[in-house]
């Protein structure tokens, strides 16, 4: 959970001032914040779990990428506000279910991490879907980009759904949700769901990353690598 | 994309339970759902508020700058109008 946050909350804050308007550029920011922020609650309870003198900014900051649990669709790159677009709302989907789920998790601190954090994700789920609506059902242009932003990313979905021994919930009984979810949205956008159903994996396992999630960590590690203990 | 393709909304926020909305600034966006989302996140982020309104800027009234003289002028010579003449007791409180 904390992993796909991070990834995710580092991909979105990558529009940061480059956003296609001032309001799209403040929203995807405080999307990326409110991942964040969830980020430093599941790590910091991992590390605490772990138990060996890690804190949560050791997690995000001092593993290599082959240690990174995350899924493979959250480490995608940006590419255009319609793909950014796409990936957060096929994650959101997700992201809300499992929430919703874990929140009725035995641990309490996994539970009260949950809550607080479906909260946030409901506002994201709600304006991803109106974006991906207005897109889809927008102009030709608008259209095209979104339907292939959900082209490239469909061999992404199924991942989601693959429980492993490592996982707190079976996420695989949630896919019957998530597809009711997302086809309500998808239609209403004038979208097609591809038929091919291949899945890329490898990304929750830490088995095989995508060549993406490399250059990202580069980048988002740089500094607390190249200046370690830094205080400001 | 551009923001000129999409309607200007001037937004305004309650700040508290009981207080009146108050004008906070304006925004782009492409219908009023969106214009509330995109005021929640512009103008909410630090808890500012509890209820937005967006009206489009387009139907909003507004007096003209050069009128000012006949609106506002003639009020400068009638302070009788100000209840400032009243000596209000201390234990009333802000009024």
């Amino acid at each position: 959970m904390g992993d796909n946050s991070l990834v995710l909350g580092h991909r979105v804050s990558e529009w940061c001032g480059v956003a296609p308007v001032l309001e799209e550029d403040i929203a995807l920011a405080n999307t990326a914040l409110d991942l964040i922020g969830q980020t430093q609650l599941w790590l910091g309870l991992a590390a605490e779990c772990e138990d060996r003198g890690r804190d949560a900014d050791a997690l995000a900051f001092r593993r290599d990428v082959w240690e990174f649990r995350n899924l493979l669709l959250v480490e995608q790159p940006n590419r255009d506000f319609g793909h950014t677009m796409m990936r957060q709302f096929l994650f959101d989907a997700w992201h809300s279910l499992v929430l919703a789920a874990l929140k009725s998790s035995d641990n309490s601190a996994i539970a009260a991490i949950a809550e607080k954090s479906l909260k946030e994700v409901t506002y994201h789920m709600e304006r991803s879907s109106d974006t991906v609506i207005a897109l889809g059902d927008g102009t030709v242009e608008s259209h095209k980009r979104m339907q292939a932003g959900l082209d490239r990313l469909w061999p992404y979905v199924g991942e989601m759904f693959q429980t492993d021994e490592h996982d707190l919930i079976d996420v695989a009984v949630l896919r019957p949700a998530f597809d009711e979810l997302i086809n309500d949205v998808l239609r209403t956008a004038t979208l097609s769901i591809p038929t091919d159903n291949f899945t890329h994996k490898g990304g929750k396992t830490g088995a095989r990353h995508t060549e993406h999630l490399g250059h990202m960590i580069a980048t988002m590690q740089f500094l607390p690598r190249a200046y370690p203990d830094a205080k400001w | 994309m551009s923001t000129n393709d999409w309607p200007l909304w001037e937004i305004f926020i309650r700040g508290a339970h009981g207080l009146s909305h108050r004008h906070v600034g304006s925004l782009h966006a492409p219908d009023a759902e969106m214009a509330i989302k995109n005021a929640r996140d512009v103008y909410t982020r630090r808890k500012e508020g509890v209820s937005i309104w967006a009206i489009e800027s387009s139907a909003i009234a507004a007096s003209s700058p050069e009128d000012k003289g006949s609106l506002y002028d003639p009020a400068d010579d009638k302070v009788y109008r100000h209840p400032t003449f009243f000596d209000i007791p201390d234990e009333v409180g802000a009024m």
